[in-house]
């Protein structure tokens, strides 16, 4: 690790003051699940690194009208035991997907939606895109646990936000604020995440000296939800596949549905088409396994992950029925 | 990590900056105009702002306030056993992906190693060692002991923490609870059927 000054800000314009400094080469720390081992393995060399720790409006749940604001502070414990949040399964099973008591109590959920790719490309320094001579290093190596959707540019990584499926699917907005002091905006947390063309796009609109301050989610209105991932072990490990769904069912008949897949694309992959086919349908193995088929359709696997196809169709598929309350003795 | 032994050692036994200022007498004439733009610097720093050299870091840990001197980029885990002597905790991965370096912090289980030192300062750290009183140890530690729940025994403190925190969290455990909750806590050996039959008993099978 490099040396780097420390600032302990107490609000959100402080934050944004001191991220701003040394031409914003700066870096925010919330639980350090995934900074600290960026800056040891030297993939950032932020001069300062901003705790943000103790910026009180950033965390906690509230109510929103009929929604909810959660702070980007709030822990996986905190976002799993929430009576606020109980409603939004959906966010509970991912916290039950993180298999590691330290893991849910550090961890925040602004720093997963900003988590970087575990890529082992990248987390060996090769770069998000791990480009050479123009030849892309993943579509010739080891990319096992690499894309099958979206990877036809250069990214061929997965994005690692873990709750982002989930979130998407139930319509999350995002506050993003700064860079300077007193400018904030929310923006559909769809649109927060980039499949970059170029290294230098990162992986989110977030620009330097920005931050995610909070995630709102809109009121329920009786929807269900649920997520499902593939994970290889028991223990603590990134899933190979997941799904999120959230759904309005109406008499047993789906009125509305959306489906986000997960660890599939270098962005979290809306599945507009397969949530479509669920309109006017009972939910049952049937229609879930149709959106499962269509939810991959267009997948163009890289040489070693073409399992993840039908990984990313079974939890599409079982993400459905696990949102009716139907997966219980389902295939 | 890279540069972990250029890190600042202030603890007792050998210490490498006190070693090379007593013998690197020539080489400071020439670091001399490097510090005095150092210390400008840092005469310029916002208030909340620390700089990057060395200072001092007062640490609530089992219950004693240590004062060590380190830089803002040494990890808790470094101070605990550089420092501060209290070797339970265990650096076997960098990325903490083992679970080794479990420490609770204000009763939560952190990562000591994906933590800086200075993070903590105001907080009350317990390490493995506070898990034992003189003769008197841990229900923990000694159903680790009663269920032979280690080989080599080196993941063995960051799993006795992991498995104290996550206990006091849940009291009522499962065997499914556990094996879900203790599932970032690596062993190599495979002792995990000991060590969650430590657990279950604590926590009476759920019942």
């Amino acid at each position: 690790m490099r040396p780097f000054e420390y600032a302990r800000p107490q609000n959100e314009s402080e934050a944004l003051d001191l991220l701003n400094d040394h031409d914003a080469n700066t870096a925010v720390l919330a639980g350090g699940t995934d900074l600290i081992a960026l800056l040891q393995e030297d993939l950032q060399a932020p001069q300062r690194v901003v705790d943000i720790k103790q910026v009180e409006s950033m965390q906690g749940i509230a109510a929103d009208g009929d929604g909810v604001v959660i702070g980007a502070l709030t822990t996986l414990e905190e976002i799993s035991e929430s009576p606020m949040l109980a409603d939004y399964r959906s966010l509970g099973d991912v916290v039950d997907g993180v298999r590691a008591i330290q893991i849910q109590q550090m961890g925040t959920l602004g720093g997963d939606l900003c988590h970087l790719p575990n890529c082992w490309f990248y987390r060996n320094g090769y770069g998000l895109l791990a480009l050479e001579n123009g030849e892309s290093l993943v579509a010739a190596g080891d990319n096992r646990y690499h894309a099958i959707l979206g990877n036809q540019g250069p990214a061929k990584f997965v994005s690692a936000a873990r709750f982002a499926p989930a979130l998407i699917a139930w319509g999350a907005d995002v506050r993003v604020i700064g860079p300077d002091a007193g400018s904030s905006e929310w923006l559909p947390l769809e649109h927060f995440f980039v499949t970059p063309k170029v290294e230098s796009q990162g992986v989110s609109v977030l620009k330097p000296g920005q931050l995610i301050s909070h995630v709102r989610l809109p009121a329920t209105t009786g929807r269900v939800s649920s997520t499902y991932e593939v994970l290889q072990m028991e223990g603590l490990d990134w899933p190979l596949a997941t799904a999120a769904a959230t759904i309005d069912l109406d008499g047993g008949v789906v009125r509305e549905a959306s489906i986000v897949m997960g660890h599939v694309a270098p962005m979290p992959w809306v599945a507009h088409e397969a949530a479509q086919s669920l309109i006017g349908q009972p939910v049952d193995e049937v229609s879930a396994g149709r959106a499962g088929e269509i939810a991959v359709a267009q997948a163009t696997p890289l040489r070693d992950n073409a399992y993840k196809v039908q990984l990313a169709k079974t939890a599409v598929k079982r993400a459905v029925l696990s949102a009716a309350d139907m997966l219980e003795g389902a295939l | 990590m890279r540069d972990r032994n250029d890190q600042n050692r202030s603890g007792p036994g050998f210490n490498r900056r006190d070693f090379l200022k007593g013998s690197a007498a020539a080489a400071t004439a020439t670091a001399m105009a490097t510090q005095g733009s150092e210390e400008a610097a840092a005469a310029n720093l916002k208030t909340n702002v620390f700089a990057a050299a060395a200072q001092n870091v007062t640490l609530n840990v089992n219950g004693k306030d240590h004062t060590v001197k380190v830089e803002p980029r040494v990890t808790l885990l470094h101070v605990l056993r550089n420092n501060l002597n209290l070797t339970g905790c265990k650096e076997v991965d960098e990325r903490s992906a083992d679970g080794a370096d479990t420490v609770m912090i204000d009763g939560k289980t952190v990562l000591a190693g994906s933590r800086l030192a200075i993070e903590c300062e105001g907080k009350k750290i317990r390490t493995v060692e506070s898990l034992r009183r003189g003769e008197k140890v841990d229900e923990v530690v000694a159903g680790f002991v009663k269920h032979d729940a280690m080989q080599c025994g080196f993941c063995t403190p960051g799993f006795v923490v992991a498995t104290r925190a996550f206990l006091d969290k849940n009291p009522k455990a499962s065997l499914a609870d556990i094996q879900k909750g203790l599932g970032g806590n690596i062993c190599r050996c495979g002792t995990y059927q000991g060590i969650t039959a430590c657990a279950l008993e604590i926590s009476k099978g759920g019942k």
